[in-house]
């Protein structure tokens, strides 16, 4: 019978499964960051259990870690305590890696584990973070657990799960000017709406994903939590297996061309059933603008700010006053017109060298408007950063008026000291815009890498098919 | 784990979709290394009128008067009736930990973000998935009825409103099993140690690259 890329990756982990279906599942990398794992580690502890292979964690500190003065440490103490405690933990237990924090390899784990070579075709990859669904580019298993899952791996490499229904989200044609990953991972959540993958494991396909980039899949699969799904992945193939040749952790010889030859076999099967298929039209995907406070709220740049008068549906009426009153925004605004206070590029999402690249070819020789209050640029890792710098990026990003900071989590998620004042509005090319998510009051609206650039410009949302 | 078997509990209305972790629990609180004590920083955005920082005695903040759970009807309760899509966004656990430790044993609503309704089990609260026109109808009965209460009935299956009318649930037999009996999940999955090292040995030899 012809299987779906889920089944086969799913078959390919099966320990022991109940008479309800709930099965348990072998777990081959679990990634630990300091946030989720103090309390995995401490009931570890507390219960006389071993971590079961350690040689399967690789781990970094990256949400509480500053972007600047490294010199100067962890100021704020229990941000320090934290990233301490991770240190500690490691130290006792192991890891196949660990990049602590001032580490040229530092990063957000979800840069991190890929391009280290950590996360590879057909495996089942976790860590105490939603965003687990990234590694699903590399035809991965992999998604977020809670912590009690974080001490269930940590002590029995496995974890308990329901097998889940399966969507096949097809983009088929070619995607315009501008248009990127980013855009495509909004214009699908615009579509499917925040809980429309709940449930499922979502298979992304169709001729404009299998010309995206490694980068680009990774975007994608990312933002699959967005759209409700646990686990979003791709396909393997060239893109796949020539990105991975070579990374520190990927196998070699003779070992390489064996994994090489299963990774071939990690697709869906021609006539594989799903239990839903979405298809979208590449040409149909302009830049997107959120303009709300969930990722589904969400426009093309020529669109205006929707109005709540028109949906009939009173729950999501009363949701689209709140997000409009929290945003500021009155409905039939132009995207266009609508200024901001900061920039933020960075993130999970889009970190990664392409996303750097494509922000700097917008911003060489142009400067950040006068409004603009602060522009960060934010590497996902040590490796980009350095990439970044040879490149000479760095400088077209400081010519531009931004700020070139070091890598972590930073205004994604705030916990450090990058973040917005109550009222402020943002471009972020982070994944979440959420009430408070970039402050107590801050206002987030989600865009690509190219789109926060032509923003930054403007002082206001632009179209980056414009100035291209 | 705490046993859940049966609760008749007092319910408070959180009458929104897509309530997200962040607001269940916002980040800076994040920083603990510790499993309890979250609960005075449930909803801190939506509860007080101040910007909550960790380690601060919450009960001298101003609270938010216009805030749900701030309601004096709804102090000490134990159900939480909401709609769509709770718990949507980031895998913290914390976010349970602040509803467990705020009071709430049983969560109510029309559908549950996945990672989310996975970490209420491991912290023994139950999440029950009701249709759309029953919660509507459980909202309108709450807010009109100060001290509302619904009974929550684990082996049954069922809700039972203070008219008798009962709505069943559904539940995985496995979640149920461990509910019922606060087992840990740990404990239960050693019990399968022996097969875990088998198929991790074949593992070793068939895909030799995921061990380097
Ligand atoms: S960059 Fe943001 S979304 Fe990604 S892991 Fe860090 S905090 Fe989470």
């Amino acid at each position: 019978m012809a299987k779906t890329l889920y089944d086969k990756l799913w078959e390919n982990h099966v320990v022991h499964q109940e008479a309800d279906g709930t099965a348990l599942l072998y777990i081959d990398r679990h990634l630990v960051h300091e946030v989720t794992s103090p309390q995995a580690f401490e009931g570890l502890k507390l219960a006389g259990r071993k971590p079961w292979r350690v040689s399967s964690i690789v781990s970094t500190p990256d949400h509480n870690t500053p972007t600047d003065h490294w010199d100067e440490g962890i100021k704020d103490p229990i941000s320090r305590q934290q990233v301490e405690t991770l240190d500690a933990n490691i130290r006792e237990v192991g890891a196949l890696a660990y990049f602590p924090f001032k580490d040229p390899r530092m990063g957000i784990l979800h840069v991190v584990g890929p391009e280290n070579g950590a996360t590879l075709p057909g495996m089942t990859v976790v860590c105490g973070d939603s965003h687990t669904s990234t590694h699903g580019a590399f035809a991965c298993m992999a998604h977020g657990i809670g912590t009690s899952e974080v001490e269930h791996v940590l002590a029995t490499q496995c974890l308990l799960q329901k097998k889940s229904r399966t969507m096949l989200i097809a983009v088929e044609g070619k995607l315009g000017k501008g248009v990127t990953a980013k855009d495509v991972a909004l214009a699908i959540i615009g579509t499917i709406g925040t809980a429309g993958g709940t449930g499922y494991a979502v298979e992304f396909g169709g001729s404009a994903i299998r010309s995206l980039s490694m980068e680009g899949r990774m975007t994608l699969c990312n933002m699959a939590i967005e759209g409700g799904a646990r686990l979003g992945f791709v396909a393997v193939d060239d893109t796949t297996i020539d990105y991975l040749k070579g990374r520190p952790f990927s196998p070699t010889g003779e070992t390489w061309d064996r994994a090489v030859a299963y990774w071939r076999t990690l697709h869906s099967d021609a006539g594989a059933q799903f239990d839903r298929v979405v298809t979208l039209k590449a040409e149909d995907i302009r830049p997107q603008v959120t303009w709300g406070t969930s990722p589904e709220m969400v426009v093309p740049v020529d669109a205006v700010v929707p109005d709540p008068a028109r949906e009939a549906d009173p729950v999501k009426r009363e949701g689209m006053e709140r997000a409009l009153h929290y945003m500021g925004l009155n409905p039939n605004t132009p995207i266009s017109q609508i200024a901001i206070d900061k920039v933020f590029i960075g993130s999970c999402t889009n970190s990664r060298i392409e996303d750097l690249r494509e922000a700097a070819s917008v911003l060489k020789g142009r400067h950040v408007a006068a409004n603009v209050k602060l522009a960060l640029a934010v590497p996902g890792s040590g490796l980009v950063k350095r990439q970044a710098e040879a490149e000479g990026l760095d400088k077209v990003f400081v010519a531009a008026g931004f700020e070139w900071r070091e890598p972590g989590c930073s205004m994604c998620l705030a916990m450090n000291a990058d973040r917005l004042e109550p009222g402020e509005r943002c471009a972020s090319t982070s994944n979440r815009n959420f009430e408070g998510r970039q402050g107590p009051g801050g206002r987030t609206h989600l865009v690509s890498p190219a789109m926060a650039a032509a923003a930054a410009i403007a002082g206001r949302f632009a179209d980056v098919r414009d100035v291209l | 784990m705490e046993k859940f078997v049966r609760l008749e509990g007092l319910v408070a209305p959180l009458d929104r979709s897509n309530v997200d972790t962040d607001a269940i629990i916002p980040k800076q609180f994040l920083k603990s290394i510790k499993r309890s004590g979250f609960g005075p920083n449930a909803f801190d955005e939506w509860r007080y009128m101040d910007v909550g920082q960790p380690g601060q005695d919450c009960s001298l903040r101003p609270k938010n008067p216009n805030f749900v759970l701030n309601q004096p009807r709804y102090q000490g309760a134990e159900v939480l009736l909401t709609r769509a899509n709770f718990g949507c966004g980031s895998s913290r656990e914390h976010a349970p930990w602040a509803l467990l430790d705020f009071g709430f044993k049983a969560i109510i609503a029309e559908s549950f973000a996945d990672i989310f309704f996975n970490n209420c089990f491991k912290n023994g609260i139950l999440p029950i998935v009701l249709p759309a026109a029953e919660i509507e109808a459980l909202v309108q009965l709450v807010e009109a009825a100060p001290g509302y209460k619904l009974v929550v009935d684990l082996p049954g299956q069922v809700v039972v409103r203070p008219d008798g009318h009962a709505i069943p649930f559904q539940i995985d037999a496995f979640r149920k099993e461990c509910l019922l009996n606060g087992w840990d999940d740990i404990g239960l999955t050693l019990r399968h140690a022996e097969k875990i090292k088998e198929f991790e040995a074949k593992r070793r030899v068939e895909q030799p690259w995921l061990f380097s």
